[in-house]
């Protein structure tokens, strides 16, 4: 049954990727990539981090594909559709994909019996299967902490960037 | 119980497709939605990692891994605004210009 949902889901993700990546247009685009979030949303919930897969559909879906949208709204569109589709890299991007897949999946397939499904370390997942949020936050203000607040620094520098960048000059 | 080898490869496909699609693609703002899906692609194999050997320390991961997407997405999409006021195109290929 779990097996019957991962292939439906997976299915689902690497058709919009490849969709995402071959779209003529950005809007196309965008949309087909929010569905692939969603899927791989779907994953995160098969994998028992329901946290996770929550904050993804909030702010990779609610959030950042939003303002890939209001950009793509900002920006000429129009223009863009007419412009000339092919390009010259395809011979290094078929070379790139070849060789970068066949090394992860051999590197996957080299090191499936070192990856043993029994669990090792801590039991933290066991006992927090009915309270991951709460595990995920206590972690995250005890361990987490210092690393916590630069990510928050590290968001308050994109704001300020962002608005300085795009201010008008004068 | 699903292995872990099936989502370690379905990772590593979604992060080829991504990086295949930065190359192939002309237009700045798919080429960063492909850099999002390669994001993804490394966040689907901490998460795997954190199920399989029982730590939650993968997910805090993702949550960094998330903010740093969020703070590029904020950065690079208002490079993206300016390009295309200035350039009047988002064709990565005319971007070659340093100075106006």
């Amino acid at each position: 049954m779990e097996l019957i949902f991962f292939y439906i889901l997976a299915g689902i993700l690497v058709t919009f990727s490849i969709l995402t990546v071959t779209a003529p247009n950005p809007i196309r685009s965008a949309v087909y990539l929010i569905s692939a979030l969603l899927s791989m949303a779907g994953l995160f919930f098969l994998l028992e981090a329901e946290f996770v897969g929550a904050v993804q559909v909030l702010v990779y879906v609610g959030g950042i594909m939003v303002l890939f949208l209001f950009v793509i709204m900002l920006v000429n569109v129009r223009e863009m559709e007419t412009q000339r589709r092919a390009s010259r890299h395809w011979k290094t991007a078929v070379v790139l994909g070849v060789v970068l897949s066949s090394e992860l999946i051999f590197l996957v397939v080299r090191g499936a019996d070192i990856f043993s499904t029994e669990g090792i370390g801590s039991n933290l997942i066991v006992e927090a299967q009915t309270r991951n949020t709460e595990s995920v936050g206590s972690l995250l203000y005890s361990t987490y902490l210092l690393p916590f607040e630069i990510a928050s620094i590290l968001l308050l520098v994109a704001m300020v960037g962002a608005v300085v960048l795009t201010m008008k000059e004068k | 119980m699903i292995p872990v080898t099936h989502y370690l490869a379905l990772a590593a496909i979604l992060f080829v497709i991504g990086t295949c699609g930065v190359i192939l693609q002309r237009n700045v703002l798919t080429m960063f939605m492909c850099i999002e899906l390669m994001l993804n692609a490394v966040n689907l194999t901490f998460i795997t990692f954190s199920r399989f050997l029982n730590q939650l320390d993968g997910q805090i991961f993702v949550l960094f891994v998330m903010t740093v997407a969020a703070a590029e997405a904020a950065v690079g999409l208002a490079l993206i605004v300016i390009l295309s006021r200035r350039a009047d195109s988002l064709d990565v290929d005319q971007a070659n210009t340093m100075k106006w």
